[in-house]
């Protein structure tokens, strides 16, 4: 086998395919009863909050922050790796790039500290 | 060799690491006696072992949960009640499939699918044993390897939120998609932390690769040198696969059920299904990472030349060791109450974050050292030659990290006794206009007093 990645689809392929099966399998196997209250969505058994004009789900800002904090942060990570796996090639130089290189990111989250994007009330 | 010397070895210098390879960044295993079929086979033992070990662990937790409960647990479907998750099972399939009136038809059914599929991508990175004979071929019992393996399990945690943030979102209800947000950003929020704990470990094996990485744990696992990486990946790998204390996706008195409140039958068996199938990766993913992946432990390993690393021995300590997390995670929600949210994140941000970053600082700093980056003077003492370079870093890093927890330390001895400072002698019980009960060490205020103070006011 000389593609890595090649058994990764099989196993894509086999998990994917047994998802695929269960889910349509599942419409198939159970008996339907028509009910309109079944249909609405569950709310503890109240008849369901109206949702706002123009199918509003709205979302609290605080999760777009926290997904805007995970890419800068993520990448922070990602660019950590190949410096780690090449490490012992590399010598003092990358070390003190690397040192430099949090120290900055660093400035950015003591930012974002400061300025609350990190509390949840 | 005595635990002292074991220990001071794990600090001051590993011998086999210091020596740079070339190319060590490369899969240790040898994938070039497996055919094409070999690998599907291979794959298709992988979802099976994943499958049954599913169905194996949700009997014992029930099991392990109900006897630290005091009660027996399922106990009458088939032998010590095993069958009870297979009967689970058909029931789910013949219950009905509903899809609610305000949902996104195909988003809906796409979800589970999603959340079902992905979660067994990545155990096919796993080393589960070193190379076997099967059906006459020579083959690692590991499915695949790649030199970035690690990252392709982290990337596979990232689609697999796909799955939770869609079902949230297409169900058409409040209650998922609060439970879809929320689940979303705490498994980001700890994934960060996650990734940074392994930057360590990448430190020491040179390597991105499960396979190399296992094999160059074979004098000391990394659970020694990279203690702190193993606390921190086992605080995020709870986090990351939303179990209890931080199952706050799905805390039934505020959410209900979180992002699978809307479904019903096979679809929420796809969902259920995901959550042990990760529970088995990111186990699996610390057992290769800290445990020394599938080889034995270091008692047994000497035992007659190594013959219980060779062959088929090691799919059974890599089993021991995967059920040894498993237990761990039944063990927790046994014992511990669920989080708040706000307490969870903030534990991730302006904890976790910060002080990993700060280790792998730390970590960098001491391989440098043993890799003679700082010059290669050595001292000897009572017998053994210790590096100057890295006493030295090591010796620095502990009294950083002292004199931090001793600022931190005085830093909450204040504020606390700053708020006991604040508790005033006398509450009023109305003072918000609804009852107040008394702290300790409180008395309350004649209540006739504050009414009439409540009428002056009018």
């Amino acid at each position: 086998m000389t593609n890595p990645y090649v058994p990764l689809l099989f196993l894509l392929a086999i998990g994917g395919g047994f998802a695929v099966f269960s889910v349509f399998a599942a419409s198939i196997a159970g008996p339907k009863r028509y009910n309109r209250a079944k249909l609405d969505a569950y709310e503890c058994g109240i008849e369901p909050t109206p949702q706002a004009a123009g199918g509003g789900l709205r979302v609290p800002i605080k999760y777009y922050l926290t997904a805007m904090l995970f890419i800068i942060f993520d990448i922070e990570s990602v660019f950590l790796y190949p410096f780690a796996v090449a490490f012992n090639q590399l010598g003092l130089f990358a070390l003190v790039e690397m040192v430099l290189f949090i120290i900055t990111v660093f400035v950015a989250y003591a930012y974002v500290w400061r300025r609350g994007g990190l509390e949840w009330d | 060799m005595s635990s002292l010397a074991f220990a001071a070895e794990a600090v001051t210098g590993i011998p086999h690491l210091a020596a740079a390879v070339p190319g060590a960044d490369n899969p240790h295993a040898d994938f070039s006696d497996t055919p094409w079929w070999l690998s599907l086979v291979k794959a298709l033992l992988v979802f099976v072992f994943l499958l049954v070990n599913t169905l194996v662990v949700i009997w014992f937790e029930r099991r392990v949960i109900g006897r630290m409960q005091q009660r027996p647990g399922p106990n009458r479907t088939g032998p010590f009640g095993l069958l009870q998750t297979l009967a689970d099972g058909i029931k789910l399939a013949l219950k009905e499939d509903l899809t609610p009136k305000n949902a996104d038809k195909v988003v809906f059914a796409l979800a589970p699918m999603i959340a079902g599929a992905m979660a067994f991508v990545s155990f096919a990175i796993i080393p589960m044993g070193p190379m076997v004979s099967m059906f006459g071929h020579r083959t690692p019992l590991q499915l695949t390897d790649t030199p970035v393996a690690v990252l392709l399990v982290l990337a596979v945690a990232g689609v697999g939120v796909y799955g939770i943030v869609l079902a949230g979102w297409s169900s058409g209800s409040t209650y998922p998609l609060l439970g879809g947000l929320r689940s979303t950003a705490q498994v980001i929020s700890y994934e960060i932390a996650m990734g940074l704990a392994l930057v360590a470990i990448f430190l020491y094996s040179g390597s991105m690769s499960t396979s190399q990485i296992v094999y160059s744990q074979r004098d000391l696992w990394y659970i020694l040198p990279a203690f702190f990486s193993f606390l921190v990946y086992v605080v995020t790998m709870v986090g990351e696969t939303n179990r209890l204390p931080f199952d706050l996706a799905e805390g039934e008195g505020e959410l209900t059920g979180g992002f699978h409140t809307e479904y019903s039958s096979l679809k929420f068996a796809m969902f259920f299904l995901g959550e042990y199938v990760n529970m088995f990766t990111v186990s699996a993913l610390a057992t290769t990472m800290f445990l020394g992946g599938w080889q034995a432990p270091p008692g047994i390993a000497a035992i007659n030349d190594g013959m219980f690393n060779h062959g088929w021995w090691g799919l059974l300590w890599f089993v021991i060791k995967l059920w040894l997390f498993m237990f761990f995670f039944v063990w927790l929600r046994g014992s511990l109450p669920r989080v708040r949210y706000d307490q969870f994140m903030r534990f991730g941000w302006k904890f976790l974050i910060p002080v990993t970053l700060a280790w792998v600082v730390a970590v960098a700093f001491i391989r440098g050292a043993q890799l003679g980056y700082f010059g290669n003077s050595s001292v000897g003492l009572a017998g053994r030659e210790f590096p100057v370079a890295t006493l030295i870093i090591v010796g620095l890093i502990a009294a950083l990290a002292l004199a931090v927890t001793w600022v931190w330390e005085g830093k909450q001895a204040e504020k606390q006794a700053a708020a006991e400072a604040q508790l005033p002698e006398e509450i009023d019980p109305f003072a918000g206009g609804y009852p107040v009960p008394p702290l300790p060490g409180q008395r309350l205020r004649e209540p006739s007093l504050a009414i009439e103070k409540e009428s002056n006011r009018a």
